[in-house]
């Protein structure tokens, strides 16, 4: 066995304190270790948890887009798309003067511009241009400019343009209706953007969902109760009797008297939704259903129908229009020309006043208030659209004698180009009333009685005597459809009183007579050209537009397809007034 | 006694690393779910933008504007119109049809 000899570390006699301070230090790095241990897991562990989850852990914007404003038939009437907005710190821009001109040719704005804009250096955010196209914000994304940010926002198209202006309406920049449809349906077509947390990798992609903050609504689609073809075709028309007769303005609507639906609704003057600039209030103004106006002879139709419904009358009975006045209290009543003796037929078919009045002073006020009432006068139309208005009907105890013959022939009472519309579905119907409706429906609507349906039946055959070669309004005729309606040409009232060279033209009229499916009715606002009948003014695009909404439509005609038989130049029977 | 001991040690060492292993995957897959519902979000988004185009494009007053001016189209009148009736339903209508030609 070897005996190495003892090191002579271990030989050496150490004091003790020196062991004992060893284990002294390292005890107190231990404890120092846990007391640090201790303050970081049990007193700051909430701040250190954030800081290191903020390290991988992000919130993620999930957008939501408006919804959809379609046609019935999926024809897109307003969308929305996402488009860029370039903003700058003006503090943070260092960029050179050719990179400026360079973001001013990816803009497409003047260097002068921007550069102006950046100059203003008080102000931490500016934008430069909003809305651009997805190519134009590549560009600017490419130049890497540093203080130039963007900023995804949404804008929305109207495709049709201006020929469904005035029912869709329009949104802001900031995307909440304002107007018509995008006003009245906000909250259906509204989305939320959503947020939620995820944890990111290194590389930046998600790779956990944490959890969601709030989930995004996508705004619902809406299909409209319109068909585009019917649209543009009622737009086009009005637009062209507007400007033939030089007139302040015009409305037309399309209703489908199975539905109560609004096929087409167009007014002018009107403007572009994609181009608001300089809009003025003219331009703005949905006629058909904000502005009232006395109807004039088309309201002639109800005032027969009830003195049938109460059983006075039959539509062969006689009445003495001869010598063409009446007259009432100190008020006359006159014809434009004298028809001597007519059945109620013929009072109808060539719109006597005095043949209406004789009609009327037989009638109780009340009877005729409540007709009237019931066929939706003087009360806002069920209609979810903003701004519809109600007209005006009196209480019927206020109406003296006069006026009850006027308002049998339309003056006195108000109403909007809407609400007549909708009146002559109880003639197109059988005598029962259905609401108008914006929104596509996908069922016939059940209709509230009015009159009795062989009434409506009576009525309906007058006002194809008036749509005919001898009534008032001989160009309403159209090739292949038997149709049926009632002229109205009004003073304007001016004040306290009448204008005297100013006229409202007006027809409302459905076809095809033998099963009614469509109800055109069409307002001309002071006509200046020459010609001012509602038969002249107004029938003609009645004319166009029922024919050509039945053939797109696609309803077999009910006449024979041969040209219109017209009255000679002279031979016209004038409407009175 | 040992041994299963020692059994049991490489069982839980396999089942972290198959845990390590399955999470690993659950994240690559999260990642492709990701980016697939960022391209469907893209294309719907572009889908919209063409029906937008589309319906732009397709604008009658476009159509009808090109039928008239450039092509000379023009709707025919009625001398050149026959109706035709739905063959057995009707034989009345037919009556409407005899139009010159």
């Amino acid at each position: 066995m070897m005996h190495s000899a003892p090191s002579p570390v271990l030989q050496l006699r150490l004091p003790l304190w020196r062991s004992r301070m060893m284990l002294a230090i390292v005890f107190a790095g231990f404890a120092g270790m846990a007391a640090r241990a201790i303050y970081l897991q049990a007193f700051n562990t909430d701040f250190l948890q954030q800081k290191g989850e903020s390290r991988y852990s992000r919130v993620i914007e999930i957008s939501a887009h408006r919804g959809r404003i379609t046609d019935r038939n999926g024809e897109i009437f307003a969308s929305s798309t996402p488009v860029k907005s370039v903003w700058a710190i003006p503090d943070d821009v260092k960029a050179s003067r050719e990179q400026l001109r360079e973001l001013a040719k990816a803009l497409e704005m003047p260097l002068a511009e921007v550069e102006k804009r950046l100059a203003d250096q008080d102000r931490d955010f500016v934008y430069l241009k909003r809305q651009l196209s997805p190519e134009q914000a590549e560009r600017v994304t490419l130049l890497n400019l540093s203080g130039i940010h963007q900023q995804r926002e949404y804008r929305r198209y109207y495709p049709a343009g201006e020929v469904a202006a005035h029912v869709l309406g329009f949104t802001g920049v900031d995307e909440v209706g304002q107007e018509g449809i995008e006003l009245a349906f906000q909250s259906d077509l509204a989305g939320h953007a959503g947020s939620r947390r995820v944890i990111k990798d290194r590389r930046g992609n998600v790779i956990e969902d944490v959890a969601s903050i709030l989930t995004p609504r996508d705004g619902r689609d809406l299909a409209l109760s319109l068909d585009s073809k019917i649209q543009y075709l009622a737009y086009r028309e009005l637009k062209a009797a507007v400007e033939q007769h030089r007139a302040r303005a015009g409305g037309i609507v399309v209703l489908d008297a199975g539905t109560g639906e609004v096929l087409a609704l167009a007014n002018l003057p009107v403007f572009n939704p994609n181009n608001r600039a300089n809009l003025t209030g003219a331009q703005l103004r949905n006629r058909v259903l904000t502005d009232t106006f006395e109807p004039g002879s088309t309201m002639k139709p109800f005032t027969a129908a009830l003195a049938l419904e109460l059983g006075l009358v039959k539509p062969g009975t006689v009445i003495q229009t001869a010598p063409g006045k009446l007259t009432i209290g100190r008020a006359t009543i006159s014809d434009a020309h004298p028809h001597g003796a007519l059945t109620v037929n013929e009072v109808i078919q060539k719109s006597s006043n005095v043949g209406t009045a004789k009609l009327a002073l037989q009638l109780e006020r009340q009877d005729m208030w409540d007709l009237f009432h019931r066929a939706g006068f003087g009360v806002v139309p069920q209609v979810r659209f903003p701004g519809a208005v109600s007209g005006k009907l009196r209480p019927a105890r206020t109406w003296l004698p006069i006026e009850q013959a006027t308002m049998s022939y339309g003056y006195g009472l108000s109403t909007s180009l809407l609400q007549l519309a909708r009146a002559y579905t109880v003639f197109a119907r059988n005598g029962d009333i259905v609401d108008a409706s914006f929104v596509k429906a996908g069922a016939p609507a059940f209709g509230t009685q009015v009159v009795h349906p062989e009434v409506a039946l009576a009525v309906r055959h007058m006002l194809e005597l008036a749509a005919g070669p001898g009534g008032t309004a001989p160009r309403a005729q159209t090739m292949g459809y038997r149709v049926a309606g009632k002229t109205g040409t009004a003073h304007k009232q001016e004040g306290a009183g009448y204008a005297d060279k100013k006229y409202r033209a007006s027809f409302v009229g459905f076809a095809p007579v033998s099963n009614p499916r469509l109800v055109v009715a069409v307002m001309i606002d002071e006509p200046t050209a020459g010609k001012y009948f509602g038969g002249e003014v107004a029938a003609p695009v009645f004319s166009s537009v029922i024919g050509g909404a039945l053939r797109i439509m696609g309803v077999a005609p009910d006449a024979p397809m041969r040209p219109i038989v017209l009255p000679a130049d002279g031979a016209e029977v004038r409407e009175s007034m | 006694m040992t041994r299963l001991n020692l059994g049991l040690l490489l069982l839980l060492v396999l089942c972290a690393l198959a845990t390590v292993t399955a999470s690993h995957q659950g994240r690559k897959l999260f990642n492709q779910l990701d980016r697939a519902q960022a391209e469907q979000k893209r294309i719907e988004v572009e889908w919209g933008q063409l029906r937008l185009e589309q319906s732009t494009w397709a604008k009658h007053a476009l159509v009808e504007g090109i039928a008239r001016r450039q092509l000379s189209m023009r709707a025919p009148d009625e001398r050149h119109l026959q109706f035709v009736a739905p063959a057995p339903a009707a034989p009345a209508a037919a009556a409407g049809s005899a139009i010159g030609r």
